[in-house]
């Protein structure tokens, strides 16, 4: 049914609507099911996007269960439902141009927010800069600070690693953090 | 989001019986029936038909007061035809001849009244109690009004209120003749006007208002949980 216009369902739909009117949940059910693609049909001439079509479809039946009471069965069924979709279709083409009018879309260059998740390009930053100031450190901090904070590796992992106490690795460790915060303050003030 | 397909699963589950609106036609006749009766009240209690019998043997006067009336009932008829989704907008013309009418006959009579009268007609008391009258006449009206129009739910809600504001303010006015025993002047007419104005516009306005509050007037169970739609009916 792509030519809603060539339909010629509308006398069985009003016989339809009118037991929907007096609650036959199967008619209208039918009725809903029937109307549907002929619905999207209209809503596809005036959206571009698929998902847009969609959503006045649903508006559109939602109005059409809202104020079914309004429809005289003695009356042709199809100009009732096509201006509630007009109307409804309409309607959602206004309030998307309202809404474009006053947003812009967002780039790249617009992620400013506060999860660190969004901010790819300072993290991409920060991680050269601590590259950086491990590499100033001495052997045995950097080996440490690599393997247990950067790589995740365990304790005695480390240790089997390095060929150092397990005592020793958490004093490099320590030594190593406490070193690196002096390097980044440092680089961070040169800035 | 909800599907289309689960969407109308919810919209048949809730297929209960409706009460079927009654024709635009039967509800205008309600409501101006009902205007009528307390028209009536008003003025055989106030004792008005008596000068207004007098009144009426002038054509002129007889054919404005005419004018004024079938406006208001052609404009009542119009707002209710165009709660409706499958009428025309064109009933929105309807009330338009006899406006044009009444507006023709109040302008010949202030031109006249104008030229004789000069500066003697021009008080400003008298003219705002007619305004405070159409303003404060409509006000109950338009509550009446709304509450027979609402379970039409119209899809634009401020078209029809524009044409039952202009209704209920040329019925007031209808009603202002009673009470308003001269010829109007310039100063009249253009409070009456300003008064007409008023209502029409605030009438429109509270239409577009009542379009915004839509999703209200759907039944919360009725929409779909998960539902994006938030411009339901």
């Amino acid at each position: 049914m792509n030519d809603w216009r060539a339909s010629n369902g509308g006398d069985e739909w009003s016989g339809l609507m009118a037991r929907a009117q007096d609650g036959d949940a199967a008619s209208y059910r039918l009725l809903l099911m029937a109307i549907t693609p002929y619905l999207r049909a209209i809503a596809a001439r005036h959206h571009r996007e698929l998902r847009d079509a969609e959503d006045s479809v649903q508006e559109i039946l939602l109005t059409v269960h809202a104020i079914r009471h309004t429809y005289d069965p003695g009356r042709p069924f199809k100009p009732w439902l096509v201006a509630i979709a007009r109307r409804r279709v309409i309607d959602r083409l206004r309030a998307q141009g309202r809404r474009r009018a006053r947003e812009t879309f967002l780039t790249p260059e617009h992620e400013t927010f506060a999860a660190p998740g969004t901010n790819l390009y300072e993290a991409d930053f920060d991680a050269r800069a601590l590259t950086v100031a491990v590499a100033q450190l001495p052997d045995s901090q950097r080996k440490a600070v690599t393997m247990l904070k950067l790589e995740e590796k365990s304790l005695n992992e480390a240790a089997a690693a390095t060929g150092m106490s397990v005592a020793a690795l958490k004093v490099s460790t320590h030594r190593a953090v406490k070193n690196l915060r002096k390097l980044m303050g440092r680089t961070s003030e040169n800035e | 989001m909800t599907t289309t397909e689960n969407l109308i699963e919810s919209l048949a589950a809730d297929a209960r019986p409706v009460r079927r609106l009654w024709p635009p036609f039967a509800l205008a006749g309600t409501w101006l029936v009902g205007f009528l009766i307390l028209a009536m009240i008003l003025t055989l209690f106030t004792n008005a038909w008596p000068a207004m019998i007098v009144r009426l043997e002038g054509a002129r006067f007889a054919f404005e007061i005419a004018a004024t009336f079938a406006t208001g009932i052609t404009a009542i008829i119009a707002a209710f035809y165009l709660s409706l989704p499958d009428r025309s907008r064109l009933w929105l013309v309807l009330p338009l001849p006899t406006l044009l009418g009444w507006l023709g006959s109040n302008g010949y009579e202030c031109y006249g009244n104008w030229v004789v009268y000069s500066r003697h007609e021009l008080q400003w008391g008298d003219t705002s109690k007619c305004f405070v009258f159409i303003v404060g006449i409509s006000i109950p009206m338009a509550v009446a009004l709304y509450l027979v129009v609402r379970r039409a739910r119209p899809l634009d809600a401020s078209r029809v209120m524009m044409a039952g504001g202009l209704g209920i303010a040329a019925l007031a006015a209808t009603l202002l003749q009673f009470y308003h025993p001269f010829d109007v002047t310039f100063v009249d007419l253009a409070v009456h006007m300003l008064a007409v104005l008023v209502v029409v516009v605030a009438m429109t306005a509270s239409g577009a208002g009542l379009s915004r509050f839509r999703p209200y007037l759907i039944p919360a169970k009725c929409l779909p949980s998960g539902s994006r739609n938030s411009g339901g009916f």
